[in-house]
């Protein structure tokens, strides 16, 4: 038993586990019971009661995103499961993490939510510029295939499975998953109308589960230990851990396995080490670039889906971004902005000439040219760009650190139209 | 009926529709630009967001995008909400911020949709103050102007040339504010309904380039309800002129044929009225003055021509002249003296379709009937190049397997994206058979690759297979390939053949009749099947089936008529708008006129056959003459002039009932129509065409101008003070003029579609019954051909003795038909003449890709550039004529030899090739 499943392997300061290794340490044998012991519904059953969420940022139940794969003799025969590694949020590294920390680890997940959904081809959609994940995860894949973990026949279980491991020629919006599927099959990365869901049509219009490579590695563990040992890592409502980052002036940046319902405060000072010498707290984006700051007044909430979202904010990919007292949060949403501009597919209209609006009046702010109307214009884009208005998330989310941005740090926008100048040194 | 409540009132709907669709049904303004009734909903514009409520108790309700939410029953809506109203005026706003304001210059000004929408959406002040995205634009060939600029990223222009017509030269390319629409380089566009694009755009970003070398505002274009007569789909159109000249085509909505779109002949070949090839004077040619020529004034004209055909006259109709024009012309003759005009062979071919058409229990396809059928067997004839429209049905055919997969899979098939996501490459069956690879090869889902002669042995097989009681004349020697299509044509719900005529082979046409017969035979033992199959044949010309109808009450054949001059003459000859030399070989004609008859030609272009006449007199063409034209499925449609043309061309039909040179012109074409459908039981159906019109519509007329018509009292003042007299229509109900009532629900009489707010042809939604549906109001035309009582069997197949070498004639869209080839536009995508031959034929020949052969046959003797393709039926060869060539003699008895060719010549020839723009996929074999 561990308390760490998602990390316990890995070390960073050597090469990760190779297969053998992996195995010696107790990789495979939640894979190998589930060959013997269950059926694809039992696997379903377990992941569903596990209390498992979706990693990627939405924390859908996993188990519950699975049991609308059509099943049974009418459904279609070809399905697939995708692997969203496209990590691509500003501020966001986790993946990145498993990816090069221990690539087994999402083979092995990668396995039992093939057998699950009964997808004999998986893919992996990994961000372009991960290219020590990508050289991992072909030693990884090929290793899985000489042993008989990966291919036809699966250690005699008659299941077969391919892994095709597809490296992204770059773009935020293949993150989202629907138009990873497009940008997979070639076409253009727009995301695609829901419903249909990719459930139900998703890669090459056949059955489709899209998981984050952290919701993936969370698997193995599900199935070696149990669901009582998984419900009972998570010092909350929600189950198991959960991996959490903490970029900006800290002492010690970096990403560390927790359990879900840990204190902000236990992760940014104990973790991350507080802030760095000189440096005040000031507000902290909670769960990566498209989500909404909080203030010091919240550190002492706990990192659950639903208490951060109380709050006003998202849990999301649980990577914190901090701001602290040295720097102008103009020029932090304005960059932030500057990405979701450029990043955005040109799909629909909100989005594609919206955001390009809103990222030149931060440009013009930062440069001293700022106009009273011009923060009107950024708040009439909170409700224009707002979820339901646009076609996927990507605009929504980054109205997220601009709305709260705007409420919180009035002051500072105005000091920059008042003073014709960014008031922060550079 | 599902019932859905919006601001308050309850509409009746079809909840198998989106909201935004219904509500446009319902005649309600709802701002919307990616949306196409053809395309469905993609979700992508955000135009035509409204508020939707989850029951009555609901006051809060959520912003949806109404294109992309189901009209299920009890949905509650509203237009009208701020939130709403104040979310589409952003929409506006966005995608006005890179727009130029340069709607006082751009072509769309006056028909934009985006004029219409921003007004519609109440942006008016401009906000935004920083640089606008400005890009470089492309040339896109002779027909389409680019003016990226303009754009505003609705995507339609891509989802209508690559989703629905199959394009590939086109793309959506970059990304987020700076997405482009265009070519990956600068080209011509290829598909051959480019021009669509002009009306599909929203606005001014592609534009009619032929337009724009006379270009006129739609308010002060002169239109009126028009006919193509481009080939025999018979398309609607709405031709537009002013001072006199023809500016451009657009579409016109008809419900069963062409829908929203024209292919680009129909489109772009209107300019052949302005060519300066148009016959515009009357022209005498003195027999013993040694081809001296002298133009003659109207009056002149009309003396010259009673005084040459006072006695035995022989007249030679047109299937490229309206029926108005046939009929005055066998009227003036004598039935005894009138002959066909078309080749024997296609005679022969147009007899046998009309047979086939009067079968019971086989159907008369439309071209909407054609898009609906869920197996389609495509035998011979390359209907992209000959009946474009119909090619453009086929390949939505193509689609209805996917919505069969959509309907299992509960995606409704307005959700464009997903059902073709859903569906992948999974397609109806399109079974292609032609000897050489079509533009449709990439949604077929086979394609043989035979001689004419090896087609009619394998529909013979597959009639076998369906039938075994018929037998065939001769057995093939593998009838696995049979039976897989019959199989699949038993299966099908709705089966269609679709052929025609242009390779003039009545056994083709015969062996495909028989196939349907099967077929009948065979669905009536299946309940199930509720449909008919269906037949459908391609026709040449604007009015090919018209001209054969006529004929069966009365005339002979091109080649007696020929014969008859040949050997007693007569007093003159007539010949109708025709160019004989494209109906029979050269040394006829010539043979024909050895004992001098005085040749009378009325045409409305110059060339080589009007040359030899020794009067020839201008005609007026389709847009400067009331006519009748008959489609290929039989269906008669009017279409009406549309401007008066000079003094100097008349229709024919008021050249030829005009027996006393000063008679004023008492004869119309509804007259002519009327006595002529007394006359002929078989014909009586024509008298629902002639105009009825009650109360005040029938003392006023409505008008040809819009009421925005400019300078209607001023714009020949430089020529002459006097205000001129308005040219009087006596024929139709529709005046030359801007007064008038206007009866904008008769679409009959509606040009171009026009309400208030909507001044794009958008506005057609608000004058159909339902979006993409029937017209409200107004004639579609009439069928000629009822169905007999009793079936026939099956008809006697003969086939031509096999050659070694078989050839085929290769058709074009562009340069292929005789009219619209003089448009500039049309010119600079034509070719010259070529052959096309396999990789073995050149092998054996011992000629390489692009170079020269030279033909030889009894009066033959070309030279001519080669085209090897891959996917070509063996041991044959194609020849594109470009009307230069005799192409009777091409079929005949010919020899080839290769011309010892160096690399310019080949490269020359590469260049000429290079204009077809055929894709590698095509040339290559895919």
């Amino acid at each position: 038993m561990t308390d760490m499943p998602l990390t316990k392997n890995i070390d960073m300061s050597r090469e990760p586990l190779d297969l053998a290794h992996y195995r010696h340490a107790g990789g495979y044998v939640g894979v190998l019971r589930m060959f013997k012991e269950m059926a694809p519904a039992d696997v379903l059953e377990t992941v569903k009661n596990s209390g498992l969420k979706g990693r990627g940022g939405a924390g859908f139940p996993t188990g519950l995103k699975w049991s609308f794969v059509p099943n049974g003799d009418d459904a279609p025969k070809t399905k697939y499961l995708v692997v969203n590694a496209d990590e691509m949020e500003p501020g966001t590294f986790k993946d990145r993490l498993l990816l090069e920390g221990d690539p087994h680890l999402l083979i092995e997940g990668m396995v039992i939510a093939a057998y699950t959904i009964q997808a004999t081809t998986a893919y992996i959609f990994l961000r372009g510029e991960y290219l020590r994940a990508e050289a991992l995860l072909r030693q990884a894949i090929a290793q899985a295939h000489e042993q008989g973990l990966l291919g036809k026949n699966i250690q005699g279980s008659g299941f077969d499975l391919e892994i095709i491991l597809h490296t992204s020629a770059g773009r935020y919006i293949c993150g989202e998953e629907t138009a990873l599927l497009n940008a997979l099959e070639g076409k253009r990365a727009n995301p695609r109308a829901k419903p249909p869901f990719p459930q139900v049509s998703g890669l090459w219009g056949k059955p489709t589960i899209v998981n984050n490579v952290e919701t993936i590695c969370n698997l193995p563990g599900i199935l070696q230990y149990g669901i009582e040992w998984y419900q009972g890592l998570g010092k909350g409502a929600d189950a198991g851990t959960k991996l959490f980052g903490v970029s900006g002036r800290v002492k010690n940046p970096g990403c560390w396995e927790l359990p879900l319902g840990t204190p902000i405060r236990e992760l940014l000072d104990e973790r991350a080490g507080g802030m760095s010498d000189g440096y005040q707290l000031r507000a902290f984006l909670p769960g990566g670039g498209s989500t909404d700051f909080l203030l010091p007044e919240h550190l002492d909430l706990t990192l659950d889906y639903d208490v951060i979202g109380k709050a006003g904010s998202r849990l999301a990919t649980g990577t914190m971004i901090v701001l602290d007292d040295h720097t102008c949060p103009v020029g932090m949403v304005g960059n932030l902005m500057r990405f979701f501009s450029h990043e955005s597919c040109g799909w629909c209209t909100p989005c594609r000439d919206g955001l390009p609006w809103v990222d030149s009046i931060f440009r013009r702010l930062e440069a001293g040219g700022g106009l009273h109307c011009d923060l009107d214009v950024l708040t009439d884009h909170l409700e224009y760009l707002g979820p339901g208005r646009t076609f996927c998330a990507l605009a929504p989310g980054a109205m997220a650190p601009l709305g709260s941005a705007l409420k919180h740090f009035r002051d500072d926008f105005e000091a920059h139209i008042n003073t014709g100048a960014c008031p922060w040194p550079k | 009926m599902a019932k859905i409540n919006v601001d308050g009132i309850e509409y009746e709907v079809n909840s198998a529709n989106n909201l935004l669709q219904e509500c446009l049904s319902q005649g309600l303004d709802l701002p919307y630009f990616c949306w196409h009734p053809c395309m469905g909903s993609v979700g992508a514009c955000r135009q035509c967001a409204v508020k939707q409520y989850r029951n009555a108790e609901d006051e809060t309700g959520t912003i949806v995008m109404a294109c992309m939410t189901p009209a299920n029953d009890g949905s509650i809506i509203s237009i009208k909400d701020q939130q709403a109203t104040d979310f589409r005026s952003h929409v506006i706003e966005s995608l006005m911020i890179s727009h130029p304001h340069d709607c006082p210059v751009c072509e769309e000004g006056g028909e934009c949709h985006l004029q219409d929408m921003t007004q519609m959406s109440g942006h008016n002040y401009r906000r935004y103050d920083f640089k606008k995205v400005t890009h470089r634009n492309q040339y896109l060939g002779p027909f389409i102007n680019h003016e990226m600029n303009r754009c505003i990223s609705c995507y339609r222009c891509v989802r209508f040339y690559n989703d629905y017509a199959g394009g590939d030269d086109l793309a959506a390319l970059g990304s987020h504010h700076h997405v482009y629409f265009g070519r990956h380089e600068e080209g011509v566009l290829e598909s051959e309904f480019s021009g669509n694009l002009v009306e599909v755009c929203p606005t001014g970003v592609f534009t009619d380039k032929t337009f724009s070398a006379h270009y006129t505002r739609k308010w002060d274009l002169q239109t009126a309800p028009s006919v193509c007569a481009g080939c025999g789909v018979g398309c609607n159109t709405a031709p537009g002129e002013r001072y006199g000249s023809l500016r451009r085509v657009v579409n016109r909505y008809h419900h069963d044929l062409n829908g929203y779109f024209l292919c680009d002949r129909g489109r772009f070949g209107y300019d052949a009225n302005n060519s300066d090839q148009r016959v515009d004077t009357a022209l005498f040619r003195h027999a013993q003055q040694e081809g001296a020529v002298k133009a003659l004034s109207p009056l002149e004209a009309k003396r010259q021509f009673a005084a040459m055909t006072g006695g035995n006259v022989i007249g030679i109709g047109s299937p490229r002249a309206s029926l108005e024009n046939n009929i005055a012309l066998r009227e003036r003759v004598g039935v005894e003296n009138f002959y066909s005009g078309c080749s024997d062979a296609q005679f022969e071919c147009l007899q046998e379709v009309i047979k086939s058409l009067r079968e019971p229990g086989i159907a008369h396809c439309d071209v909407r009937e054609l898009e609906q059928s869920d197996c389609v067997l495509l035998v011979n004839e390359d209907i992209t190049n000959t009946s474009a429209r119909i090619a453009l049905a086929v390949r939505q055919a193509s689609r209805n397997e996917a919505s069969q997969l959509a309907k299992a899979a509960r995606i409704p098939l307005w959700q464009d994206a997903a059902v073709r996501e859903l569906a992948q490459h999974n397609r109806s069956p399109i079974i292609i058979l032609s000897p050489q690879g079509t533009r449709l090869d990439d949604v077929a889902s086979e394609i043989h690759l035979l001689s004419i002669d090896a087609q009619v042995q394998l529909l013979e097989a597959v009639t076998h297979a369906i039938d075994a009681n018929y037998s065939v004349s001769r057995a093939s020697t593998d009838s696995s390939v049979a039976t897989q299509i019959a199989e699949q044509l038993c299966k099908a719900e709705s089966p269609s053949i679709v052929s025609g005529i242009s390779a003039d082979s009545p056994a083709l046409v015969k062996a495909c009749t028989n196939l349907a017969k099967a077929l009948r035979a065979h669905r009536r033992d299946i309940a199930a099947h509720t449909r008919l199959v269906s037949l459908s044949f391609a026709m040449p010309e604007a009015n090919s089936l018209g001209l054969a109808l006529l004929m069966e009450s009365g005339g002979g054949r091109l080649e007696t008529a020929l014969q008859r001059l040949c050997d007693e003459g007569a007093d003159a000859v007539i010949v109708l708008e025709n160019d004989l030399n494209l109906r029979t070989t050269s040394s006829k004609i010539d043979a024909a006129f050895v004992r001098n008859t005085p040749l009378i030609v009325l045409d409305q272009l110059h060339n080589t056959f009007n040359a030899r006449a020794q009067l020839l007199l201008p005609s007026a063409s389709v847009f400067e003459q009331q006519s009748t034209w008959v489609n290929y499925e039989g269906r008669a449609q009017t279409s009406y002039q549309v401007f008066q043309p000079a003094e100097n061309i008349l229709a024919a039909y008021e050249r030829l009932s005009l027996t006393v040179p000063v008679q004023t012109c008492a004869v119309s074409s509804p007259l002519i129509l009327q006595e002529f459908a007394r006359a002929h039981a078989a014909f009586n159906a024509l008298v629902q065409l002639l105009p009825v019109r009650v109360g005040i519509s029938a003392i006023m007329k409505s008008p040809r101008q819009p009421h925005r018509y400019s300078g209607r009292t001023a714009m020949h003042a430089q020529e002459q003070v006097h205000k001129l007299q308005q040219a009087q229509d006596r024929q139709s109900a529709l005046a030359f003029s801007m007064e008038g009532v206007m009866l904008q629900k008769d679409s009959s009489l509606m040009a171009s579609a026009w309400a208030p707010a909507w001044n794009s042809n958008q506005a057609i939604s608000k004058f159909q019954v339902e979006i993409n549906g029937e017209l409200k109001q107004g004639e579609k035309g009439v069928q000629l051909i009822a169905p007999e009582r009793s079936e026939t069997g099956y008809e006697p197949v003969d086939y031509a003795p096999p050659r070694q070498l078989a050839s085929y004639k290769i058709a074009h869209l562009f340069g292929g038909d005789e009219i619209t080839a003089f448009a500039p536009a049309i010119q600079a995508r034509s070719v010259g003449p070529y052959a096309c031959i396999g990789e073995d034929t050149a092998k054996t020949l011992g000629v390489r890709q692009h170079g020269l052969i030279s033909i030889e046959g009894h009066t033959l003797s070309v030279q001519m550039p080669v085209l090897i393709r891959k996917n070509i039926a063996a041991n044959s060869i194609g020849f594109y004529t470009a009307n230069e060539l005799d192409q009777h003699a091409l079929q005949g008895e010919i020899s080839i030899t290769v011309v010892p060719e160096d690399d310019s010549i080949v490269a020359s020839s590469r260049a000429m090739f290079d204009q077809l723009h055929i894709s590698d996929a095509l040339k290559e074999g895919a």
